[in-house]
């Protein structure tokens, strides 16, 4: 049975192996869990934090880290001022530190290397971070399918895992990244300095060898709606454009 | 197990019993779906009521819209951990569809099917009784699109999951079938006060 569907994803403890920075609000955190699960890219973990007095929080996290090294499961977390899990994580959390996690989660948003391609992803701020354990599963299979990232932040360095999407970029292996800047100008040739907007995803769709066979849009609502609508009047049929949504 | 250093932020002890565990309260309204919202258009709604393969009965939005409407004020709990509190509903509770359609719940299960290809399975009991309704306004005012508008079944006390938005038909089933979240990963029930989440949760 693959996984996550289906499979059973009881709670298990994991340590945090190490914490990385990746931009001024974002860091990511690598958990070992005690019993390593295989994932599909894409996917997502449930973590759950318990005070003294038993109350406990829980939140979904996606998988930035592709399939080939699940011995640590790379969670990107965004510090969000009025949240409740997030500032434990960028300010309480430390290495060696346990926390519990469920997974893999989610049947739906998840691409593997035999799916083919072109591949399209779009992602929003943080919504990247499932997109990277798919552009990093394809680095890692050796995948020449046709794969295309439009990564909207508001500034070159809030670009999470930048450098390591240029290098992927430069391989030129069929990968391109577009990077789309809403507070500052475009820096590359081939990015942007604006909004997403259906211009903008005319113009990458343009760029693939053929048609796209499957689109991934992740980030806020707002995002995934502007940049939904900008494929679909670029031609992308509905059917083929999978989403993943969250508030704040 | 306790984690170092977490003391948690708790809903206020008169709105506590309300929030099931493991959840949050939101005064947001999150949108959460599987694929990009679809445009349906009222002049082509239709709402098809099936036993089984069988259509039974069909409604134009107009045709709907006559049917007797309830109000209702419920709390509502996502799968993906917020509970939002008091949202006030209007629509055609499950059991006046029947009694339009001039049928007794024929089946013990039910599919729920949307504009999009998406699909949940509720059991009957939980439909009927005054347990659940196709919403056709929120909070005074048609349902926004990105919320499931035109129309879209309610299930309050079951993870909102099932809850389908954009519904264009109820399919009556002997029995209980997988639909689109719960063939990837999903309760095939869902309470939130048994914290049903994923398949495997008992």
């Amino acid at each position: 049975m693959a996984p996550g569907i289906g499979a059973r994803s009881p709670w298990q403890a994991a340590t945090i192996a190490a914490i990385v920075p990746r931009t001024g609000r974002v860091a990511s955190f690598l958990l070992t869990p005690e019993r390593p699960f295989a994932f599909r890219a894409g996917q997502h973990v449930d973590v759950r934090l318990t005070a003294p007095d038993g109350y406990q929080a829980q939140r979904s996290y996606s998988i930035a880290n592709a399939p080939e090294d699940a011995a640590a499961v790379e969670l990107a977390i965004e510090r969000l001022e009025d949240g409740e899990v997030s500032p434990y994580f960028h300010d309480v959390a430390a290495v060696g530190d346990r926390i519990e996690l469920r997974g893999p989660i989610g049947g739906h948003f998840v691409w593997t290397a035999d799916d083919g391609g072109p591949l399209v992803l779009v992602g929003g701020g943080s919504g990247v971070v499932p997109l990277m354990s798919m552009l990093r599963h394809r680095a890692r299979a050796a995948s020449r399918v046709p794969a295309l990232l439009l990564l909207s932040a508001r500034t070159w360095d809030e670009v999470i895992f930048r450098d390591e999407l240029l290098a992927l970029h430069d391989r030129r292996d069929g990968f391109e990244l577009v990077l789309a800047l809403t507070r500052e100008p475009a820096r590359r040739a081939a990015d942007f300095g604006r909004r997403i907007d259906r211009p903008m995803a005319a113009a990458i769709l343009a760029r693939l060898p053929e048609p796209a066979r499957s689109a991934f849009v992740c980030g806020a609502n707002p995002f995934v709606a502007a940049a939904t609508e900008g494929l679909l009047a670029a031609g992308v049929p509905a059917a083929i454009v999978r989403t993943e949504r969250y508030g704040q | 197990m306790e984690t170092r250093g977490f003391t948690g932020r708790r809903p206020p002890p008169d709105l506590g019993k309300r929030v099931p565990p493991g959840q949050s309260v939101t005064r947001d309204f999150p949108v959460l779906s599987a694929g990009p919202t679809p445009t349906v258009q009222t002049e082509s709604w239709t709402f098809t009521l099936k036993v089984g393969p069988k259509p039974v009965a069909r409604w134009t939005w107009a045709e709907f819209n006559a049917l007797p409407q309830t109000e209702t004020t419920r709390d509502i709990h996502c799968v993906t951990t917020w509970s939002k509190l008091d949202t006030p509903w209007r629509g055609v509770t499950i059991d006046d569809l029947l009694a339009a359609a001039g049928i007794a719940a024929p089946t013990p299960f039910a599919l729920a099917h949307s504009y999009d290809g998406y699909s949940t399975n509720v059991p009957t009991a939980d439909l009927v009784g005054g347990k659940a309704m196709v919403a056709l306004a929120y909070d005074g005012a048609p349902i926004a699109p990105d919320h499931g508008g035109p129309a879209r079944l309610l299930v309050p006390h079951l993870y909102f999951w099932k809850s389908a938005k954009w519904i264009n038909g109820l399919q009556f089933t002997e029995q209980d079938t997988a639909g689109f979240w719960e063939l990837r990963g999903y309760h095939m029930y869902g309470d939130p006060w048994r914290e049903q989440r994923y398949t495997d949760d008992p």
